[in-house]
């Protein structure tokens, strides 16, 4: 089924925004324009996870508050509450409707690897943090944030919701895509213009080296807990030392706490770790899936150009019709085409932006962590320089 | 550990040995046996004789580490390090110093030369040797004892030995311990002809084994228990500081690992690239600058294990008095019986025990010449007991006295130590801090630079 009409895929472009869109240079003008926050006028906060029991399943439900001047909504607040699946629901209407735009990622249903829990803490707040992380993203964006399927998530109560989400295309019709999908994705990488051979080339090699970044940060988390885990037990024997050292008490009591100290700074750089880099890092890993699925819908989309033409070519089918089915489908390619540079664009620009903030965070922590100890230790040096020269003035005449 | 001093009659005094070390033995026989085998290990200047050794102030080194082989007591073939130590005296008028010795000697040597002070004096806590093998290693040392850096620290803690002999004040007159810094040929013949295996007191080596002592010294009591808590300590300590270490160097090194991945995505970026490679170079700086940080905390650790080896000379000091002490209790106990027999048989009355009475009650009594005789002899057992009681305490007052006077300047050199150890700890750890704060800010300009 085509979701495209020719005029539908020129919205696209037009984001309703003053400035139309001329030349690729205008539009990332346009992009930064868009995205300072002094004109942001969609506010979306995600919070108060709760447990839902019922006979069949127990599930998570998270709080979506909704502040807007926009004049499109009814209202000025909302405040809704929605599951995993309904954000699942929202991410398959957007991919649908723009398929060659980069939607931001979701979460993922569950982690393989570690928490085998699904209701664990930790979880649940990494889960919402990225949940709340999406619809901002979604809010943000030029195309995506007057898309209908949003505004509904966002304002619908639960009953309007389940029935708006049983329009729609049904899942036999999204079959049959699938399968065309895979059919012809092979075909449209041959015909691949230049500037997305080296997109794709570069989304390759982005996603191997993010996944490795996202590895090794994981791993340093992993370290420093570790360590942190020792520590807690080095300064205490200090103290432990120090009940049968009568000359040496204040000196292996400053010691522990000196050591103490570290221990709860190395807390503070971890806890730093886990809310700048790896959620940003993870993201970004994410979003390297996805973007390999906007290329080969992007592909796809211009295979059914090809085979159209090359029906045609070859006089396969009925080739009254096909004039003008391949018009239309050119269209669509443009399109699709320029949708997809164009967020590009944006998205590269975000992407810098991002990881350039977290690791300059990560930097800070580090920084600030070593100030810390470099304090402590500093100050406990002191102590026992003005100690001894306390010591030897009193041995003084 | 102030406690009123205990009864007299308990006190024991060391046995009279004579240390061939004291300044006025054999000096003569000492000086011609250096005369004759001067120059040959010497570099040509004059051989301190031992007479003038101690006026001139001395530098001892052990200055290099050497792998050789050789053949063992079974005629195999073994791989051992041999340590060069290095004395040079000092002149008073321009300071400068001068070697006057030099040998070579393995660790086994150094370990015959402490046997032998342990056995000439039990009242003195004789500074340990630094480990045999590795113990408390973190994973990427190695425990193996040919391993490099683990020679470059025995090599230290060798060197600390002799020099902690050295300054000893009364362990630096030891005539062995000057052998042993001088004469490189012998010496091991010369340490075994003193006898001291013989002297050495095999219930010493039984570790486990305890002597109930009637009436223990209380001081001695809290020092085995202080040095049993101080060794636990200390080894609890090293334990965890070994993991700690462990996990430190996880951290640091798995921040290499964006280095090598940095370098790669800036290969595909065109504007974060620059920032990306440098931000990588500077991980990398980071993640190798453990190795250093860990090796200087590694010479830490070894200041932590001499006392922690101490610990096991306190208590062996302990040990040698409760022997002296137990001694003297058997001793006091075997004269009492004797003159309680020796009464007994004076008046006829039996109280105690004795074969003979047993047997003289069975086959008959036994004439009053033979009584006479055995009294005669337990009266001479008698006299001798009571002289021996009397020089076993005099011995172990002696030994009181020396071991005290050897544990309270013990306690302030461990007291000085120990403080000086924890504070270059706190050094240590400032210097790491300043590192990491320098590498993060070159890190940092270069991921803003992005």
């Amino acid at each position: 089924m085509e979701v495209f009409s020719k005029d539908a895929s020129l919205m696209d472009m037009n984001s309703f925004s003053p400035m139309m869109p001329t030349s690729p240079l205008s539009m990332i003008n346009q992009i930064k324009f868009e995205d300072e926050p002094d004109l942001k006028d969609l506010f979306i906060t995600v919070d108060e996870p709760e447990s839902h029991v019922t006979t069949i399943e127990t599930f998570i439900t998270y709080r979506i508050i909704t502040k807007t001047s926009r004049g499109e909504f009814d209202s000025s607040e909302f405040e809704v509450r929605r599951r995993y699946q309904d954000f699942l629901w929202l991410k398959g209407k957007l991919e649908e409707a723009h398929p060659t735009l980069i939607i931001p990622p979701l979460p993922e249903k569950f982690i393989v690897k570690g928490m085998v829990e699904r209701f664990n803490d930790d979880f649940i707040e990494t889960r919402r943090k990225a949940l709340h992380k999406f619809l901002n993203r979604i809010a943000d964006h030029p195309t995506l944030t007057f898309n209908e399927d949003f505004k509904i998530f966002l304002t619908a109560q639960a009953w309007e919701l389940s029935s708006h989400k049983k329009q729609g295309p049904g899942l036999l019709s999204r079959m049959g895509q699938t399968v065309r999908a895979v059919a012809s994705s092979m075909r449209g990488v041959k015909n691949r213009p230049e500037e997305f051979m080296e997109m794709n080339n570069f989304i390759e090699l982005f996603s191997q080296k993010i996944n490795l970044i996202d590895k090794i940060s994981q791993r340093i988390y992993k370290e420093e807990r570790e360590y942190f885990d020792e520590m807690k037990e080095y300064g205490p024997i200090h103290i432990l030392w120090s009940a049968s050292e009568e000359d040496l008490v204040d000196t292996l009591k400053d010691v522990a706490s000196c050591i103490d100290r570290c221990c709860k700074a190395t807390e503070k750089r971890m806890s730093g770790l886990s809310e700048a880099l790896l959620p940003v890092v993870h993201e970004y890993v994410l979003y390297s899936e996805m973007l390999m699925g906007v290329m080969k819908r992007r592909d796809q989309i211009q295979a059914e150009l090809d085979s159209k033409v090359e029906a045609l070519t070859y006089k396969k089918a009925d080739t009254d019709l096909l004039p003008e089915e391949i018009g239309k489908l050119e269209d669509k390619v443009e399109c699709a085409n320029n949708a997809l540079k164009a967020d590009w664009e944006r998205w590269k620009q975000n992407m810098q932006n991002d990881i350039k903030l977290a690791f300059t965070d990560m930097a800070e922590e580090n920084i600030h962590y070593y100030e810390q100890c470099l304090a402590t230790w500093e100050s406990f040096l002191t102590s026992q320089t003005n100690l001894h020269l306390e010591e030897a003035s009193e041995d003084k005449p | 550990m102030e406690q009123a001093p205990p009864d007299p009659e308990r006190q024991l005094q060391p046995a009279p040995l004579e240390p061939l070390g004291s300044p006025d033995a054999g000096l003569g026989a000492a000086v011609g046996k250096e005369a004759e085998g001067a120059g040959e290990e010497s570099s040509g200047v004059d051989t301190m004789t031992h007479n003038n050794f101690w006026l001139k102030k001395i530098e001892i080194s052990v200055s290099e580490a050497e792998k050789r082989t050789g053949r063992n007591a079974m005629n195999m073939q073994e791989t051992y390090t041999a340590y060069l130590i290095e004395t040079r005296s000092v002149e008073h008028t321009d300071g400068q110093s001068v070697l006057t010795d030099s040998l070579w000697r393995r660790y086994s040597e150094f370990e015959l030369l402490r046997s032998y002070l342990l056995v000439y004096y039990p009242h003195i806590v004789v500074p340990p040797l630094p480990e045999k093998r590795a113990e408390f290693v973190w994973h990427k040392l190695s425990a193996d004892n040919m391993d490099p850096d683990f020679v470059e620290r025995r090599r230290i803690g060798l060197e600390n030995f002799l020099l902690r002999i050295a300054s000893h004040p009364i362990l630096c007159r030891d005539k062995i311990f000057y052998l042993f810094l001088t004469q490189e040929g012998n010496w091991k013949e010369t340490v075994n002809e003193t006898g001291f295996q013989l002297k050495a007191d095999s219930r010493l080596k039984a570790l486990n084994a305890t002597f109930r002592v009637k009436n223990p010294d209380k001081r001695f009591t809290d020092l085995k228990h202080y040095s049993d808590e101080l060794q636990s300590v200390i080894s609890h300590l090293l334990r965890v500081r070994a993991r700690v270490a462990d996990r430190l160097y996880g951290v640091y090194k798995v921040h290499g690992n964006y280095g090598r991945v940095f370098s790669e995505w800036s290969a595909i970026e065109k504007e974060m690239g620059d920032g990306l490679q440098s931000a990588g170079h500077h991980m990398d700086v980071y993640a190798s600058s453990i190795d250093d940080i860990l090796e200087d905390e590694e010479h830490y650790a070894d200041q932590l294990k001499e006392y922690l080896f101490y610990a096991e000379a306190l208590r062996a000091v302990c040990r040698k008095h409760e022997l002296m002490q137990y001694d003297l209790e058997m001793a006091a106990q075997d004269l009492a019986s004797k003159k309680q027999q020796c009464e007994e048989l004076a008046t006829g009355t039996v109280r105690t025990f004795s074969l003979k009475g047993m047997t003289t009650k069975l086959f008959g009594q036994e004439t009053p010449e033979q009584r006479e005789a055995r009294i005669k002899v337990l009266e001479e057992q008698i006299n001798e007991g009571e002289q021996q009681l009397k020089s076993k305490n005099l011995e172990g007052r002696e030994f009181v006295k020396n071991a005290w006077a050897d544990i309270e300047r013990f306690k302030e050199q461990k007291n000085r130590d120990l403080k000086e150890a924890l504070i270059s700890y706190a050094v240590m750890q400032i210097s790491m801090c300043k590192k990491g704060i320098q590498v993060w800010t070159n890190a940092k300009e270069c991921f803003s630079k992005m």
